[in-house]
């Protein structure tokens, strides 16, 4: 079954990769030497939603350190719309940590403003985008309460506002539904994929949620036990235009199986490798 | 929703119950202190009504304003010493881990040590009069400050920084918008602490080598057995520590405490 589900696709054009990442490696060099990455080769088509699953500590975080700018690989060149990534993050990028990261000095409403408001946009474009920001994340009741005054699901989602309202054209997300429960979570899909849909952005998506990310993307990197490579990428098919409801078609549990067969032994080995340092 | 954000949000404390509180801690502390008295008799303390009758006369003196007006004076000159040099050492040892380790300990010491033993070394290189007095204040307000500044830059959570990066902040913008308001609750607190010690000190200078200020009448009102002068002096000092000490708190609830953290206020 051919789906389209790019927009380069869509338009009938070979899909030019946003994001390249070749032969890429991350070496931590602290009192202990951590090999924490790579090699990693990967190409993010345009408009692509790509998820990322692997087991804890294999290197996830680093990945998106890494592909984002915010860190040098140890070895290895990443490429954004064309241009090197070193060192900085570039402009059109959007990044969501997996750390609450909202400002505890500002409301809610001055959270998802700050990137706006730093950018010169005027004074009513900035309204309606953060009004519609903090409404599409589900905080409209809760604009002018402080972080402090949220739960820390409330305060990813902030978070996730402050990104999207920046309108990036690549968004890294770093399990943003971590400390979500399991319903909110689906309907936060599904928020997620409507923007994706909208904006036509490209997402990669960090998720320790196999579920997750065989409901939400078109391609599934699974990673092995740190170093973190990809060992396998699963093309999961489905419409562009899709909700959490798919998580009943036949095809949904055949692709989270395939996941966790893929997925159990390097966690059990992710875990053993944890046991044996400790 | 809006059912919980209500939840959470703590009831204000009205304002009446907290002037009650205060009258009754004004009562308890009124009795204390004619109890005192009482005890410790006529030449070691005035009793409360022959202090403010003496306070109520003294007060209209230029003499007062005149040795209020040189406690005041190196009073600012010392917490505006140790407010700029403790903030600015406290931020540059925050940012340089390193050498705030080192310092830290040196630090903590220096704070520990009783700083009076000090004070013959201090009328030795200032002299008698106002540089002595403000180098002691500065003396016993600088540390904590220094202290408080330099772990709030410390604790300032990483991923803060990490989102100014990737938000392309410049530099000055991170400091401005990110760090700075992320370690003023913290650094305001070490302020209001130095500021308490910064008195402390300057008092004590006055006492030990001084013709002027609220120290040296105290001092001198025990010299010359003026008990109610130096029972006077005693509340003058304390009605100014608690006046400034209220105002530090007000502002650190305005600007101190986490917006909305009711949780961790209480
Ligand atoms: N700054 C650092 N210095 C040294 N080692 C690090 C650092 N950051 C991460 N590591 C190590 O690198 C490895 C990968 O970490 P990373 O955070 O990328 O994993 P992860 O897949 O995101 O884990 P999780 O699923 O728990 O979020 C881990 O073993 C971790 O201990
Ligand atoms: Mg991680």
């Amino acid at each position: 079954m051919a789906v389209v589900h790019n927009l380069a696709a869509a338009r009938g054009v070979p899909p030019a990769p946003v994001a390249t990442l070749r032969g890429v490696t991350r070496v931590y060099d602290g009192e202990r030497r951590v090999e924490a990455l790579g090699p990693i080769d990967l190409d993010l088509a345009e408009g692509e939603f790509f998820a990322v699953v692997g087991p804890s500590g294999c290197g996830k975080s680093t990945l998106l350190d890494v592909l984002s700018g915010l860190s040098r690989p140890t070895s290895g060149s990443i490429t954004f719309e064309g241009r090197p990534v070193e060192g900085e993050v570039p402009d059109g990028v959007g990044v969501v940590f997996q750390e609450d990261a909202s400002f505890a000095w500002l409301t809610v409403r001055d959270n998802v403003a700050f990137g706006l408001r730093r950018a010169g946009v005027d004074a009513a474009e900035i309204a309606r985008r953060v009004d519609y920001a903090v409404g599409f994340m589900g905080l409209a009741d809760f604009a002018a309460a402080y972080p402090a005054q949220l739960s820390g699901g409330m305060r990813q989602r902030v978070c996730i506002a402050r990104t999207l309202v920046m309108r990036p054209r690549l968004i890294l997300l770093d399990e943003p539904f971590g400390a979500l429960d399991q319903q909110t979570r689906l309907l936060m899909g599904d928020e997620l994929l409507r923007l994706w849909r909208e904006t036509g952005a490209t997402v990669l998506l960090i998720t320790h949620a196999l579920d997750e990310a065989a409901m939400l993307s078109d391609r599934v990197g699974v990673m092995s036990a740190r170093p973190g490579r990809f060992i396998d990428l699963v093309e999961t098919g489905w419409p562009r235009d899709r909700d959490s409801r798919i998580v009943s078609e036949s095809r949904f549990g055949a692709l989270t199986g395939r996941l966790w067969s893929n997925l159990r032994e390097e966690s059990l080995r992710a875990m053993g490798s944890k046991g044996a340092a400790a | 929703m809006s059912a919980a954000l209500s939840a959470d949000v703590r009831p204000a404390r009205k304002p009446r119950e907290g002037a009650f509180d205060g009258v009754i801690i004004l009562v308890v502390v009124l009795a204390l202190w004619q109890g005192v008295h009482l005890y410790a008799g006529e030449s070691a303390i005035a009793s409360p009504l022959a202090t403010l009758t003496f306070l109520a006369e003294f007060l209209r003196t230029p003499v007062f304003w005149g040795h209020f007006g040189a406690t005041m004076a190196a009073f600012g000159y010392a917490v505006a010493i140790s407010s700029v040099l403790g903030v600015v050492l406290g931020l540059v040892l925050g940012v340089r881990r390193f050498a705030g380790d080192v310092a830290e300990p040196i630090l903590a010491g220096l704070y520990s040590i009783p700083k009076v033993t000090l004070y013959p070394m201090i009328l030795l290189i200032f002299g008698l009069g106002m540089s002595a007095k403000v180098a002691f204040g500065v003396i016993h307000g600088v540390v904590p400050i220094v202290l408080f500044t330099m772990n709030a830059v410390k604790n300032v959570s990483p991923v803060l920084l990490r989102t100014a990066r990737a938000m392309r902040l410049s530099q000055p913008e991170t400091i401005r918008t990110v760090l700075a308001p992320a370690v003023l609750p913290e650094m305001i607190t070490g302020l209001r602490v130095g500021f308490s010690l910064t008195l402390l000190g300057v008092l004590i200078g006055e006492m030990f080598a001084s013709q002027r200020g609220l120290g040296f009448l105290i001092v001198n009102g025990i010299n010359l057995h003026n008990v109610r002068m130096t029972t006077g002096m005693i509340v003058a000092v304390i009605a100014f520590a608690l006046i400034a000490n209220g105002l530090l708190l007000s502002l650190d609830r305005r600007f101190g405490r986490t917006p909305g953290g009711g949780s961790r206020a209480a």
